[in-house]
């Protein structure tokens, strides 16, 4: 696939990876051997049909590849962008065992991006069925539990509290790896099911839960409000300006536009020296973000080795191209200050990897004597994230001792009617992993509805007459796209 | 696509101002000591503003604001009755725990008197006997005695000047409420940090109670960007969610002060680039600058 040029585009916010020729894709199709017993399938956590969507590709049937992601997936032309395919799909595909996997993620994008281009969406034989349902925060979970809610005939609303829709993938993850155009086009795709959206809107403040439930009328609820509360490092120097939460930095820049300043109002924090501490995609996205901005060097620190990075692959090493400078097994111990409340450096020690810890990763231990200071103007944090405290503090529905949802297998909360998934539920994950979650979510309040149509649309190899799913029968109105 | 309505407008002075916004459903969940997030326009940034009063059966939350920068310079010039706003959220915050004290002390100065008046009234309706003290710089600016009279047993005005009531700041208020009447349980504080410093620091050695509201820099106000992070004790909290009432005896102001002046230069540009492309009268930039020296006090 091509890219930009690394020196190029670590200076503007154009898409890195420029997506497949045609021609390129039928290529990289023909490398798959549609092995009988689908590894790759396994390792996709929502269980795609991938040989059978790159048979499609082959066939130079674009159509009904899209029609077989669809069955499975939201939203290809997000996932195939976004997930970790080296840890899921392609991780496993026989073809990766001598040769590099057949690119999963990519081949799943270029159809995506071709059904925004042309406009496919499936809309299925939608009869309403006077339940009202709630979706509350509008990231992959809420997105994927809107739709399968809305295809089953439900009233959906999505309410959400910032501005626009569609959580991290708006405000968190970079235009440069996941363009806004992609995003309102998905968006689009759920209103075209009669999916309303209704942002400005923090649920548990301006009504709770509760009040969803009881006045409001919604028969069930779906709480995908995502993680969030960022984590800080707690050395010395934490509150000190130029110290910031990626989630900061990447709000201004992406949600509020602050790249565009003084276009948008929105101040944008920015180094010529910034120090990133953690190496978690998060991480990487807020060093590339500094790179666009402007900064001339841009340093990662990471307590543990690159292999133990959690972030994609494909990122770290893009973010190496643009000239990131990795520091791995480099631990903070203070933000040095200039005598005005201001940054002025970073003081670390270097670590050396001692024995696995419970998650079987090497723990990282002090090299003694090794403490060395450095300069930075800007220090961003990007170690994690705690639960968001909202739904807690206004409802009773019960959390686990880190303060997440506490549900049950069905996702079901300790209040009838709720559900949840997600980061809320899971702590930080993938989008994929959200978006299945509001799947797996919206089957179990289908059953809870008593609605019975949950196996059917889904099952892959039903006969389509203009794009609908002819074992649907019912003969209610048809609501068209 | 926005329906936040501006249904009315009242000028305290050059620099305050009063908006009335249709939100019935706000009007309703609403409670003191809580705020929102405004965005004018597309391009806008997000800003906090405390809701000021709210009226559940007419449906509409009130803001009164201060022009002190380019968004609530430019909301000064643009948000006229019959306009709306691009985004209002809200309410967001912990409301304040109105307590079941029997004497309190609500303290407004400067650009904490509108947002001092739900929780006076909060404590009135819960049967405390209110005593008000709110300060401006002149008798000039003086808003909303009227109000407060009504929902305060004893109320004390402020001037820097001694153009009105007593001569002094604040705190002159609070000891002379404090020496009247030594059974005071609590006391409630909201204005600019300084100030706020100077109520807790007032009260500390009469070992009362006090609670201020924190103002840092915020950008979602859901508790997602840590940017509203402020030390309470040896805790670091976010004012947005975990506050941002908080225990005066216990905040770092020091730190609130020195944060608050993160995105100075950022600011200026801001303001400058917008000044450039409307016929701000010198008057008016004259008297905001007299305005901020809280903020501007070691602008880089
Ligand atoms: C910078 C960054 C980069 C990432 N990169 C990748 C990647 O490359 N690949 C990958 O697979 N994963 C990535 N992730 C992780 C992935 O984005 C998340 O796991 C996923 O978005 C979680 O989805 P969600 O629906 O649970 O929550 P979110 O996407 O967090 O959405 C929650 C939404 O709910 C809203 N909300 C919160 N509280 C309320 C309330 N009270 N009322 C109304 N609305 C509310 C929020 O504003 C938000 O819009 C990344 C995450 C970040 C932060
Ligand atoms: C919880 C809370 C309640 C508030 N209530 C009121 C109120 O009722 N009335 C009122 O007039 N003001 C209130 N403020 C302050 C108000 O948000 C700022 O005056 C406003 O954001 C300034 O924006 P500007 O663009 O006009 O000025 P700028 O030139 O951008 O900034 C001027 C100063 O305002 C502060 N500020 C700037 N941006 C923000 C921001 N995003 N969040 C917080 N502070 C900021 C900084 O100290 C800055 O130096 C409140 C702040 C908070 C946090
Ligand atoms: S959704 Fe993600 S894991 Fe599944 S096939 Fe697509 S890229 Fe692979
Ligand atoms: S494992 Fe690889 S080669 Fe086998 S079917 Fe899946 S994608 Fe094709
Ligand atoms: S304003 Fe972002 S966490 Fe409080």
């Amino acid at each position: 696939m091509r890219e930009q040029d690394p020196v190029e585009r670590s200076r503007n916010f154009e898409e890195v990876a420029c997506g497949y020729h045609p021609d390129d894709a039928m290529r990289e199709s023909e490398r798959c051997l549609m092995c009988p017993d689908q590894p790759c399938v396994s390792g996709c956590p929502v269980g795609i049909d991938i040989p059978g969507f790159i048979r499609k590709i082959g066939e130079k049937d674009l159509r009904g590849a899209y029609d077989i992601l669809t069955e499975t997936s939201l939203l290809p032309a997000i996932c195939g962008r976004v997930c970790p395919q080296e840890n899921q799909c392609e991780g496993v595909c026989t073809v990766g065992e001598s040769l590099e996997p057949v690119a999963i993620g990519r081949l799943e994008r270029f159809v995506g991006d071709a059904a925004i281009r042309e406009g496919w969406v499936n809309i299925p034989y939608i009869e309403a069925n006077r339940f009202k349902v709630g979706i509350v925060g509008s990231g992959p979970a809420g997105m994927a539990c809107a739709a399968d809610m809305a295809k089953a005939g439900c009233e959906v609303t999505v309410f959400e509290a910032f501005h626009q829709p569609g959580g991290v993938l708006r405000y968190g993850i970079p235009d440069f790896r996941l363009p806004n155009a992609v995003i309102d086009a998905e968006i689009g795709n759920l209103r075209k099911l009669g999916v309303r959206f209704e942002c400005n809107t923090l649920v548990g403040r301006l009504f709770t839960i509760e009040q969803m439930i009881t006045e409001m009328g919604y028969d069930s609820v779906f709480v995908g409000v995502g993680a969030g509360y960022p984590t800080m490092l707690g050395i010395p120097g934490d509150s000190l300006n130029g110290v910031l939460s990626a989630n900061e930095l990447l709000t201004r820049c992406n949600l509020m536009r602050a790249k565009e300043f003084p276009n948008f109002d929105t101040p944008q924090p920015i180094g010529k020296r910034v120090a990133v501490v953690g190496a978690g995609n998060t991480a990487m996205d807020a060093m590339r973000v500094c790179l666009r901005l402007g900064a001339e060097k841009v340093y990662c620190i990471y307590r543990r080795s690159r292999k133990e990075a959690p972030a994609r692959a494909e990122e770290v090493h893009h973010a190496e191209q643009e000239g990131v400078e990795y520091h791995w097994l480099t631990n903070p111990v203070a933000v040095l200050d200039d005598g005005h409340g201001n940054v002025r450096g970073m003081r670390c020690v270097r670590m050396e990897l001692g024995e696995p810890d419970e998650s079987g990763r090497r723990r990282p231990v002090q090299v003694a004597d090794s403490e060395f200071d450095f300069e930075a103007d800007l220090i961003v944090y990007a170690i994690g994230t705690n639960a968001n405290p909202i739904m807690g503090q206004t409802s009773k529905l019960e959390l686990n001792k880190w303060g997440y949802i506490q549900t049950d297998h069905s996702l079901a909360t300790s209040m009838a009617g709720v559900f949840a998934g997600g980061d809320i539920v899971t702590g930080a994950a993938t989008v994929i992993e959200a978006m299945g979650a509001g799947r797996k979510a919206a089957a179990s309040m289908k059953a809870y509805l008593g609605l019975r149509d949950s196996a059917l649309p889904y099952a892959s190899g039903g006969e389509k007459l203009f794009g609908i799913d002819t074992r649907e029968r019912n003969f209610a109105r048809v609501r068209v796209a | 696509m926005s329906h936040y309505e501006i249904v009315s407008r009242e000028d305290f002075s050059e620099v305050t101002y009063l908006l009335e916004i249709r939100h019935p459903m706000m009007a309703r969940a609403a409670k003191p000591g809580q705020f929102v997030m405004v965005m004018l326009n597309e391009q806008g940034e997000r800003i906090p503003l405390t809701i000021a009063d709210f009226d559940g059966e007419k449906g509409t939350i009130t803001l009164v604001i201060q022009a002190v920068g380019k968004t609530t310079r430019q909301m000064q010039q643009e948000c006229l009755v019959g306009t709306s706003l691009y985004a209002l959220v809200g309410p967001m915050g912990v409301p304040s725990p109105i307590s079941h004290a029997r004497k309190v002390l609500c303290v407004g100065g400067g650009l904490g008197v509108a947002p001092i008046f739900p929780q006076a009234r909060g404590y009135k309706e819960a049967g405390a006997y209110v005593i008000g003290v709110v300060g401006f710089r002149n008798k000039d600016l003086v808003f909303w005695d009227e109000k407060f009279r009504d929902c305060c047993d004893e109320l004390i005005v402020c001037t820097d000047d001694g153009s009105l009531g007593i001569k002094g700041l604040v705190t002159a208020g609070i000891l002379q409420a404090i020496e009247k009447h030594p059974d005071i349980e609590e006391v409630v504080a909201i204005g600019p940090p300084i100030m706020m410093k100077g109520c807790a620091d007032t009260t500390r050695p009469y070992n009362i109670k006090t609670m201020v509201s924190l103002n840092p820099v915020m950008v979602d106000g859901t508790g997602m960007c840590g940017g509203c992070r402020v030390k309470i004790g040896d805790q670091v909290k976010f004012a947005c969610v975990d506050g941002p009432d908080f225990d005066g005896h216990q905040v770092d102001f020091d730190d609130l002060m020195m944060r608050l002046r993160r995105y100075t230069r950022t600011e200026r540009q801001a303001l400058d680039h917008w000044e450039k492309g409307c016929n701000l009268t010198k008057s008016i930039a004259g008297s905001v600058e007299a305005l901020i020296p809280v903020q501007a006090l070691s602008a880089a």
